[in-house]
């Protein structure tokens, strides 16, 4: 019944839709993304710029850095653009990815509601916060989500020595949300929780919340552009990834990265290394 | 508190300007969702009556079958979708993940089965009625289907205005094999879902009153031809 609910529903909606298909008919690449990268609207920034500039159009799909690795191996992108180096890395030498470069960074802060009942504003290490948000057993809203900022998150854990898994459900709440669904509940809740910087700034629905521990170098977050083999996948259109991939390590296109500004902030700094054209 | 009068003011604003994203994001919303429920009608509803007056073994269990699947989580189907329309999937080679077509797939399989169930259920109905009298009078098979059919159309139209709503509202499906792409796949609930996680409530909460407007436009079109449609059969 399904399977052939669904033969149909492919040759119907295929057919009604061949001739009325969006938007114009120029070229267009799949760009596997974050939520970060969506939500801070760098991309609604950059991508008409590029289309305006290539005469490609780049459709991203935003999805946490996990889901977007899975999609990627599974051909469904010709770029991917994520934050997890580690994961990046596994991506590309298990074959996925031709070749990871880095893109550029922003940082991770830890935010919480202005009464800090564990007082951990101001602090430098970010290690020992984290133990006074656990020792308190302050409520601390976690993406759950696997996630690159989620992985960063348990890695902080893992370093201060604590079992968040045994502290889930009481005061360690995992989400399983985006950036911006985990810090609706943040606010909501009055917990404590860890965002990109970007997404912080960008994000409108702040209720009083402060930043409270930055600038621990455990903390810097680089993003990495990796092309998707066409090895792999033949039908990658590996030309115009790579074109992508270019401009933006090439000078212009970091400094376009650079000029993104939400209410006078820069909220990602370009660090591709000069490459060679 | 203040957000939900600042939703409705914006929302205002919004159509009072008569925001260009909005219209394209409303716009695609409408062509996804009719042209799924159209091609999900055209084949759930003849099913839905074959099945009512059809006698055959195993119909009561496919009967309970259909009726479960009208709980079909969403986001099931858009897995289901997703593993089928990916390029590591059987077809994949339609290249049709994060298109329109995908979305509209995807509602299909989701409300083909409400449309299915609830036919049957009014054909049903209708057959216990008029079986005696159409089989004295011949009509048989095909003619038999269409009879009753169009005896029950009004309340074929409510199921088809059911899974309308169905299809308009959910999210699950579509963001999945849509993937949210600005200008391409973003419809009014994965727009809604993108403003919720930016903390823009109150422009979510916009489109969700226009979204509300739109169901409302469409039900209120559908009671009206509902009212001017031929009334020589039946009651």
């Amino acid at each position: 019944m399904f399977a052939r609910v669904f033969t149909w529903a492919i040759c119907a909606a295929a057919l009604s839709f061949s001739t009325t298909t969006a938007a114009a008919d120029l070229p267009f690449i799949v760009l596997q993304s974050t939520t970060s990268t969506q939500d801070t609207g760098l991309f609604n920034y950059l991508l008409p710029m590029y289309r305006e500039l290539a005469g490609v159009e780049v459709r991203s799909v935003a999805v946490g850095t996990g889901q977007a690795l899975n999609n990627a191996a599974n051909g469904d992108a010709d770029v991917l653009l994520v934050h997890a180096q580690a994961d990046e890395e596994k991506f590309v030498a298990e074959g996925f990815g031709v070749e990871r470069f880095d893109l550029m960074y922003n940082d991770f802060v830890f935010l919480g509601p202005p009464e800090d009942q564990a007082n951990i504003r101001g602090s430098k290490d970010i290690v020992e916060a984290i133990k006074k948000i656990a020792a308190n057993e302050a409520i601390f809203a976690s993406r759950g989500d696997d996630s690159g900022t989620h992985k960063k998150e348990r890695e902080l854990w893992a370093i201060a020595g604590i079992d968040v898994d045994a502290a889930s459900g009481r005061w360690y709440r995992e989400t399983g949300g985006g950036m911006g669904t985990t810090l609706n509940i943040a606010t909501g809740i009055g917990g404590y929780v860890m965002s990109d910087r970007a997404t912080w700034i960008s994000f409108k629905n702040k209720r009083g919340f402060e930043i409270l521990v930055e600038g621990d170098p455990r903390l810097f977050n680089q993003y990495g552009i990796i092309l998707v083999n066409p090895k792999r996948h033949p039908h990658v259109k590996a030309e115009l990834g790579q074109a992508f991939i270019d401009w933006l390590l090439s000078e212009s296109g970091q400094k376009t990265i650079a000029d993104f500004r939400v209410d006078g902030q820069q909220l990602f700094h370009p660090n591709a290394k000069a490459k060679v054209q | 508190m203040e957000e939900i009068f600042e939703g409705f003011a914006t929302a205002a604003v919004l159509i009072a300007r008569f925001d260009s994203a909005l219209f394209e994001i409303v716009e695609l919303s409408l062509r996804v969702s009719l042209t799924a429920v159209l091609i999900s009608a055209v084949i759930g509803l003849p099913l839905g009556a074959a099945i009512a007056v059809a006698r055959f073994r195993g119909r009561n269990f496919l009967i309970v079958c259909v009726n479960a699947l009208m709980g079909l989580p969403p986001v099931v189907v858009g897995l289901l979708v997703y593993l089928n329309l990916s390029n590591a999937g059987p077809f994949g080679w339609l290249q049709l993940l994060y298109t329109p077509t995908a979305m509209i797939i995807a509602q299909i399989v989701l409300v083909t089965p409400i449309i299915v169930a609830l036919a049957r259920q009014f054909v049903e109905d209708a057959n216990a009625d008029y079986d005696e009298e159409l089989r004295s009078i011949g009509v048989r098979g095909a003619a038999k289907l269409i009879t009753l059919i169009v005896e029950v159309r009004h309340s074929l139209l409510t199921v088809v205005l059911a899974a309308f709503g169905r299809a308009i509202a959910e999210v699950g499906a579509v963001i999945i094999v849509g993937g949210n792409i600005n200008h391409i796949t973003r419809v009014m609930t994965t727009a809604i879902a993108l403003e919720t996680s930016k903390g823009e409530l109150a422009l979510a909460l916009a489109l969700g009153v226009i979204l509300m407007m739109i169901a409302f436009a469409v039900n209120a079109m559908a009671s009206l031809i509902k009212k001017i449609g031929p009334k020589s059969y039946g009651r």
